[in-house]
């Protein structure tokens, strides 16, 4: 942030948009943080993998996944509850497996009325969303380690050495890159609205349709700057000898120590998805 | 496993220093006489008088707008020369020809005596680097480092070379220690700054910048002059800045719709008032 207060020109609330902002990384110095990207990518989604295929009602399971994550958080000195905290945001999206709570059939726990509506509460259904919503929530803080211990350029630099698609590595370096750009102009833009919707007093501040008109004139004009942007860009791209193909630098080596904490990490990982299929209780 | 790009390793087409002209071919041709239309390539002791050679340059836009009507216009190897005008002049036009982004309807772009063309003008694109006027056009990467190596990586520059020359390009803008630093967080000063090493890092023999002092504060704006001075590559500055042109340039060409309505040394160009009224521009 520091690097900014500098700046003369607008910051266009950059900073202040935590919510549009990719750059989720708390530098630290800890071994999770000097984990090489490509096998910290890996290794989240072996964990989300490993975590979204245990049966229905493995909380035996979930919780020793979830200790595991308070455990690297901690060694990535992130404290302990901080993942938990953060995968909050994640919550709303675990509304939409909601109705297997009064829709699947099992024991029935009890009747809720609304109007005209009885809705039955089953159990079976509410452990099966108990299951999702705790996966889910689980998954998210893996993500969320990841991005919080890994800068992203060497997240994007990770899925190119992976061997993902140029193309498809590109297109994400170039969202990163913009989406602060795009952000900032788009800041300006409600920002110019802003100082030029005042209300008079006795007056409303125009209706909704009016008011949607705007918002989507705004739209527009974010869109055809960008479109705009997209030709100078890539005019930038040609003036430096850009052909149409990528091409990359080949990175660091993996060390020792990569190779010693992601077996150990990966084994867990697959430990627990055997115990979970196999040995650990479900209720 | 590393995708090293070694499978495209071309050597760089002229020497480091790059003194040597362009031409490869260059024969002796007696009679081309400064000033005449040269078929054949112009004898090496001329190339250098004549680095940027622009000739009958006519560009006319898809939509039928005639941008450029007739530019003559050439500029020896180290000069610096500032080009003024009003806005729609054709200025930035005229720079897209220089490294081949813009392609001429009539007439002809040469650089170090090579015609630009379609054949040329990857070889072109390494001897003249063009700085865009936003920041946010040029710096298109992830990275400070990624973006300053984007253009030897594309030139097939081996990697060893590449971190060479991503420090060396660094060092001279004065942002040694920028390199993991993300374009974004860079105030508008640094960010243009970078974007300039972003082109020095090619080793180009011609600079072009379009408005580089657009935006930037006093001492961003001091930080600049100082660094225009110390570059000793051909340069090609346009600007509306005309106290810049004052400080840095000893040559001023003015354009205005699309013509070349004033080329001369710089005192002379801003002592001509009628000149300078007549084309929407003021004494510094």
């Amino acid at each position: 942030m520091c690097s900014c207060s500098g700046a003369s020109w607008p910051a266009g609330g950059r900073t202040r948009r935590p919510d549009l902002n990719l750059d989720r990384y708390l530098a630290r110095d800890s071994i999770v943080h000097r984990l090489d990207a490509r096998l910290k990518f890996l290794l989240t989604v072996g964990f989300i993998l490993a975590i979204s295929l245990l049966p229905i009602g493995s909380f035996l399971a979930l919780a020793i996944a979830w200790l595991f994550l308070v455990a690297l958080s901690t060694a990535a000195r992130l404290g302990p509850l901080r993942l938990a905290r953060s995968a909050f945001f994640a919550l709303p999206f675990v509304l939409a497996a909601l109705p297997l709570v009064f829709t699947r059939p099992g024991d029935p726990l009890g009747t809720i009325v609304i109007g005209p509506l009885a809705l039955t509460i089953s159990g079976q259904g509410l452990r099966e969303f108990a299951t999702i919503a705790l996966k889910s929530w689980l998954s998210v803080q893996a993500a969320l380690l990841l991005s919080f211990t890994t800068p992203f350029p060497d997240l994007v630099e990770a899925l190119r050495r992976l061997r993902v698609p140029r193309l498809l590595v590109a297109i994400i370096g170039f969202m990163y890159r913009y989406l602060a750009v795009l952000t900032g102009e788009a800041g300006r833009l409600n920002r110019a609205r802003q100082s030029r919707s005042a209300v008079v007093e006795g007056r409303g501040g125009g209706s909704v349709l009016w008011r949607a008109k705007v918002v989507g004139g705004m739209v527009g004009s974010l869109f055809l700057r960008s479109y705009e942007r997209s030709e100078r860009v890539y005019a930038a791209m040609q003036a430096r000898g850009f052909d149409g193909e990528f091409r990359s630098m080949g990175g660091r080596a993996l060390t020792a120590t990569d190779w010693t904490a992601f077996v150990v990490v990966a084994t867990a990982i697959v430990a627990l998805a055997v115990a979970g299929q196999l040995l650990l209780p479900r209720s | 496993m590393a995708t090293t790009p070694s499978a495209h390793v071309h050597p760089h087409e002229h020497g480091d220093a790059g003194s040597a002209p362009l031409t490869h071919e260059h024969a002796h041709v007696p009679g081309a006489l400064h000033g005449r239309p040269v078929e054949s390539p112009a004898p090496p002791e001329e190339v250098g008088a004549r680095w940027i050679d622009l000739e009958h340059l006519h560009f006319v836009y898809p939509d039928g707008l005639e941008a450029l009507k007739g530019i003559d216009l050439r500029i020896a190897r180290g000069e610096k020369v500032a080009l003024v005008g009003p806005n729609g002049a054709g200025k930035s036009t005229l720079m897209l020809h220089l490294n081949g982004i813009n392609t001429p309807t009539h007439g002809s772009v040469r650089i170090g005596g090579t015609l630009v063309d379609r054949k040329s003008v990857k070889r072109i694109r390494a001897e003249v680097g063009l700085v865009f006027q936003d920041p946010d056009d040029q710096l298109f990467s992830p990275t400070v480092f990624e973006d300053v190596a984007f253009g030897p990586l594309h030139m097939g520059v081996p990697e060893a070379e590449i971190h060479v020359r991503v420090e060396r390009a660094l060092a001279a803008v004065g942002m040694t220690g920028f390199e993991r630093r993300l374009p974004h967080r860079l105030s508008l000063g640094q960010r243009k700054r970078v974007a300039l090493a972003t082109v020095l890092s090619m080793d180009p023999t011609v600079l072009v910048f379009d408005e580089p002092s657009a935006g930037l504060d006093p001492r961003g704006r001091r930080e600049l002059i100082r660094l225009l001075h110390s570059l000793d590559q051909t340069l090609l500055v346009s600007t509306h800045d005309m106290r810049l042109v004052a400080e840095v340039f000893r040559r001023t060409v003015v354009m205005d719709d699309g013509k070349i309505v004033g080329d001369g040394p710089t005192a002379e160009i801003l002592a001509d008032d009628a000149l300078l009224e007549a084309h929407g521009l003021e004494r510094p």
